[in-house]
């Protein structure tokens, strides 16, 4: 069981949600995101995403993308971003880490090469925003034969059907996306998205996070009473780019959220 | 990564679905909607009239005398696809997506354009049947063809500049895709090459066999023998598949894919996915991709807009391992070269894209020798190019001050 795992089969003998953030690896640099995450697990968050910067992340809203091109630009790879996962985890870091990407750059490191790397690294998971579960197999073979969680994506979009098998293959949680479109802050999520978390719930054997347009404390408490955890993403960038090299802001609205998520039940 | 992984729309190791949840609804709706289509007679029908009375088809082939005589070698004939309505083949392939959302109860139409030409066959085809239409194109193509985009706003579509990436086919089918997954329940994409997630390669390559086919029976008709190569040119590959498709039982018959050499392969500045690339994953589907050793897609680099694009139908990439396509490249400057041959001996303006392949069938003309037959694709008018090709011949000239 990895760090993912055991953080949600923890969770549900108390009822604890969870927080989830995302943050770009590499914006502005390796070494920031490398003293970022221990801060945002000090602040709260339960689970960090660490985004792998994509040429062409055609998931992802304009907050994002431009993230990843800063991250890009200050010569993030996929390499680097498995050696901070290292560095992490010899510093003590804890926090359950899953690494948010999208699938060419695994391709081009090769599928076993990637999963056994990131395993070794200290990585818990891995979520792939353009690998739906037709295509998923081989991946999640790999990645469970080495203690790694492939987390899969459902939409508001996804039938039933199609719900429950997504929902019995994804490890370590199912990622529900709480809107059609990509990533970004909204200020109103859709009036019929705890029925929707309902039935993710219902139909997944793992525990089920929302995510996508979530950016306040109010936001994330709502959403937390019909999940088991609540990501945040763009809203978090967003708040660190602001701050440049100060951390603070987006800290404190880490804080924040964390506050709001785990006096859900 | 097997073929075996997904039962359809795996052609070898290339092909799939890679894309976000959201859309896989979407394209199983799609799927199922052209399963039925293509096989409803009056649906196949309409298309045929619409291509017939609105696109000018069939388009004819010519014998270009004096392309042959200048080459010296095996006889030129011209697929006159740059003939059809709009000015390329691309609009064979938006009349039957546009009658497909259509039967599909879809309300809009989206779409993404690089040189423009299916962005205008797109939005011809929407403004004939009352769609509202929106179109990306790349901020650096909207300057590179602007007559194209003022067409495309005669026929009522909204252009969506794109500013991300480089700015090109790439970043404008990047903003589509995420406008699809934004409003994938009423929206009907219509993607313009043979490129994208399964089904689109196969529904595109399927629309636009057509050409192929016409040509394989005006050859037969013309000269009593199929022609002893095809030449195409190969962005995403949507004119090539078309020629291509009906010759691929003929093995006999070479077929010639002729990418964008850009400034030279060796340049790294090119966008000859088929040559260059490496097996990785682009919009939606795994193929050929121009990239970087850690798998980010490398900016792709053509003088003409519609070959500037890092990947390659998935099909292509197929029937290249498997042998069945020549693969070659031409330079900027040998585009532009043959673009002028062609107005001044043909009295014909090619696309700059179509240009590619004008400048390789000269090779294939004198490799084959007389007596032989070659088969080009004219897949489009270069009347959009005008500025653009007049300002790049004035700047290689010698002496010319850049």
């Amino acid at each position: 069981m990895n760090r993912l795992e055991r953080l949600f089969a923890d969770s549900r003998g108390t009822g604890r949600k969870a927080l989830v953030v995302y943050v770009c690896a590499g914006d502005p640099d390796l070494a920031a995101t490398e003293r970022l995450v221990p801060q945002l697990a000090e602040a709260g968050a339960d689970v960090v995403e660490l985004g792998v910067p994509f040429s062409d992340p055609l998931a992802d809203g304009p907050t994002i993308q431009a993230a990843a091109q800063r991250a890009l630009q200050s010569g993030t790879t996929l390499s680097a971003v498995l050696a901070m996962v290292r560095q992490l985890r010899q510093g003590g870091c804890s926090v359950p880490l899953v690494l948010f990407g999208y699938m060419n750059p695994i391709v081009r490191m090769g599928l076993a090469p990637f999963v056994t790397q990131a395993a070794e690294a200290g990585a818990d998971g891995v979520l792939v925003a353009d690998l739906p579960l037709e295509e998923s197999h081989t991946l999640g073979e790999l990645a469970q034969a080495s203690g790694l969680s492939l987390v899969l994506l459902a939409a508001p979009t996804t039938p039933p059907g199609r719900l429950r098998a997504i929902g019995q293959a994804t490890r370590g949680f199912l990622y529900f996306v709480s809107v059609t479109g990509v990533t970004g802050t909204r200020a109103e999520l859709p009036a019929d998205l705890p029925a929707k978390l309902r039935e993710a719930r219902a139909a997944s054997s793992a525990p089920v996070a929302v995510g996508f347009g979530v950016s306040t404390p109010e936001q994330a408490r709502a959403l937390a009473a019909h999940a088991d955890a609540v990501v945040v993403g763009s809203a978090l960038v967003e708040a660190l780019h602001r701050g440049g090299r100060d951390a603070s802001e987006g800290l404190s609205l880490v804080r924040s959220l964390a506050a709001a998520v785990h006096a859900a039940r | 990564m097997t073929p075996a992984e997904t039962v359809h729309g795996r052609f070898g190791p290339y092909g799939g679905r890679y894309v976000p949840e959201t859309l896989i609804p979407a394209l199983e709706e799609l799927e199922k909607a052209w399963a039925e289509a293509r096989v409803d007679r009056g649906f196949l029908d309409a298309v045929v009239t619409d291509l017939r009375d609105f696109g000018g088809r069939p388009t004819p082939l010519m014998l270009a005398e004096r392309l042959t005589a200048k080459f010296g070698g095996a006889e030129v004939w011209l697929k006159r696809e740059d003939l059809l309505h709009t000015g390329a083949h691309k609009l064979n392939n938006t009349v039957g997506q546009v009658r497909l959302a259509l039967r599909m109860g879809k309300s809009r139409i989206i779409a993404e354009t690089g040189a423009g030409q299916h962005g205008v066959a797109t939005a011809a085809t929407c403004a004939r049947f009352g769609l509202p239409c929106e179109v990306f194109m790349g901020a650096e193509d909207v300057r590179r063809q602007s007559p194209n985009v003022q067409r495309m706003r005669l026929f009522g579509a909204t252009i969506r500049a794109v500013e991300t990436g480089s700015r090109t086919l790439k970043d404008a089918m990047n903003e589509a895709i995420r406008a699809w997954v934004t409003h994938v329940r009423d929206t009907f994409y219509v993607i313009g090459s043979v490129a994208g997630p399964h089904p689109y390669p196969t529904l595109v390559r399927e629309l636009q066999r057509v050409i192929g086919e016409e040509a394989r029976a005006q050859c037969l008709q013309r000269f009593d023998a199929l022609p002893d190569a095809v030449v195409a040119c190969v962005g995403g590959g949507s004119n090539a598949l078309g020629v291509f498709t009906a010759f691929l039982p003929d093995t006999a018959v070479r077929l010639v894919a002729v990418e964008a050499g850009g400034e030279g392969l060796a340049t790294g500045k090119h966008g000859a996915s088929l040559s260059a690339g490496r097996f990785g994953v682009l919009h939606g589907s795994a193929s050929s991709v121009l990239q970087t050793d850690d798998g980010q897609v490398a900016e792709a680099h053509s003088v003409s807009a519609g070959l500037d694009y890092p990947g390659v139908g998935p099909e292509l990439a197929y029937l290249r391992d498997v042998g069945r396509l020549d693969v070659r490249t031409a330079t900027d400057d040998e585009a532009l070269e043959a673009f002028q041959e062609c107005c001044a001996l043909e009295g014909i303006l090619p696309a700059l894209e179509t240009s590619h392949a004008l400048a390789r069938a000269r090779d294939v003309a004198r490799e084959l020798g007389t007596g032989k037959r070659v088969l080009v694709n004219l897949s489009g008018r270069g009347d959009k190019d005008l500025g653009h090709a007049l300002a790049e011949i004035a700047r290689r000239r010698p002496g010319a001050t850049t």
